[in-house]
């Protein structure tokens, strides 16, 4: 019923050199453990019932929602606007309330005024006002990220296509733009000016602070055939790489995938829209339909938790079932 | 209609203003079904551009239909023509073959969608 992976590790230091690949889907049942990985498994709805399974003394904790397309409405959701409200409320029922969102982009279908008009009235519902935001490229379709730019960027200080960085509890947080100007025949890409922002930005961070990487298409080549990759997030990982704490949280495939390479931990989360295939298993990527019944174990949101002193965060996703 | 109709006027007569004459005389999306669309028709569907060659002569219309649940746009690669917006599910776009020659485009969105235009002399 609640097909749920739950996922919470530490690595044993920064000079582990086992290369650690991990694969999670979602909606298919299938838990995966790594090396010294401990699995829990419960939906936020029993944890919002019983109180009782969420680390409550973490540090911070954080949320992650995903892709929620407002204003599609085809077959393969109908009704994304419930969808998207369903995932507040399962945010609003949580008995420690995350300390703030994060949206990895696509929060619109087709970048309407309107579509981002309805999103913006739906999460007002949410008992957790602070959100910190990346455009997926349905938020920048006819505009270059204009609209997109203006509404969501108003609480940070948003450099070029609208790329930021901020700190909380000691976790350095990085937002970067990886779906503009995209060329021909490629992938997601990050872009020279962006790079070289982010050099400067960790260059005097201490390799014991923990990042947080997000961005809407995955910096990891999951499928280049379908465009899910970012051509240059090689070098951005370069930068990253003396860090003992890296978790990069992606969207765009709207589904559950993870992979763990030393110490950086590459997430994918859930859509609360509607899901996508699994990498080469359809002959696109487009929209998958799936019964009515079966919908909601198939959407979702993603929780982090990071915990003084140890190594790696904790990310949980859970279903919307 | 009518608001159709003089969108269609503008950009005529933006092209004649601006000399954009290149490729495009006329670049417009409206919905599939309506009328004036060229035999010269590319399918959008499972992320790809069917045909993904197409070879047409100049002054000939070529129109794109865009059959996936995904919005696409169709974008020349060199700039060489007028872009589309982004295109709904079946919304079309249709441009005016200029000078002989290749035209490389692709879909902005999705940028490992890549097509081909040779324009050859009618």
């Amino acid at each position: 019923m609640s097909n749920y992976i739950s996922h919470d590790h530490e690595h044993d230091g920064i000079d582990r050199r086992g290369f650690l690949k991990c694969m999670a889907w979602a909606g298919t049942g299938v838990l995966w453990t790594i090396s010294g990985g401990v699995l829990v498994s419960k939906t936020l709805a029993e944890v919002a019932k019983t109180g009782s399974s969420l680390p409550t003394a973490t540090d911070l904790s954080f949320l992650q929602i995903s892709d929620s397309h407002i204003g599609f409405n085809k077959a393969a959701n109908k009704d994304v606007t419930e969808t998207f409200k369903i995932a507040l409320d399962r945010i609003n029922a949580m008995h420690t309330p995350p300390s703030f969102l994060i949206h990895t982009g696509d929060i619109t279908q087709l970048s309407k005024p309107e579509e981002f008009d309805t999103f913006d009235q739906v999460l007002k519902s949410c008992r957790t006002k602070d959100v910190f935001y990346v455009p997926g490229e349905h938020d920048v379709l006819n505009d270059g990220g204009k609209m997109y730019r203006e509404r969501y960027l108003k609480s940070v200080e948003g450099k070029g296509s609208g790329w930021y960085s901020f700190n909380k509890n000691g976790v350095h947080f990085i937002a970067l733009v990886n779906v503009l100007d995209l060329q021909a025949g490629g992938l997601g890409q990050l872009g020279d000016e962006q790079l070289e922002w982010l050099e400067a930005d960790v260059k005097d961070l201490g390799t014991s602070t923990p990042i947080v990487v997000f961005a809407h298409i995955p910096l990891w080549a999951i499928y280049p055939q379908w465009g899910w990759g970012t051509s240059d997030s090689e070098r951005a990982l370069g930068y990253l790489k003396r860090f003992g704490s890296v978790t990069v949280l992606n969207g765009h495939i709207h589904q559950v995938l993870q992979k763990v390479e030393g110490n950086v931990t590459f997430h994918t989360a859930m859509s609360t829209a509607f899901p996508q295939p699994a990498p080469g298993s359809a002959a696109s990527p487009g929209p998958m339909n799936v019964p009515a019944e079966k919908l909601r174990s198939m959407l979702g949101l993603t929780s982090v938790q990071y915990k003084q002193g140890k190594t790696a965060l904790a990310v949980v996703d859970s279903t919307l079932s | 209609m009518k608001t159709f109709i003089t969108k269609i006027k503008i950009t005529a007569l933006l092209c004649g203003i601006t000399g954009f004459s290149v490729m495009a005389v006329a670049g417009e999306m409206k919905d599939a079904g309506s009328s004036g669309a060229g035999q010269n028709k590319i399918e959008i569907k499972d992320f790809a551009f069917d045909p993904q060659a197409i070879t047409v002569k100049s002054g000939e219309k070529i129109t794109w239909i865009n059959r996936d649940e995904e919005p696409h746009t169709v974008v020349s690669v060199e700039k060489q023509f007028k872009k589309s917006t982004a295109l709904d599910t079946d919304q079309q776009f249709t441009i005016t073959a200029g000078a002989p020659g290749t035209y490389t485009y692709f879909c902005s969105v999705h940028p490992k969608m890549t097509g081909t235009i040779v324009v050859v002399k009618p």
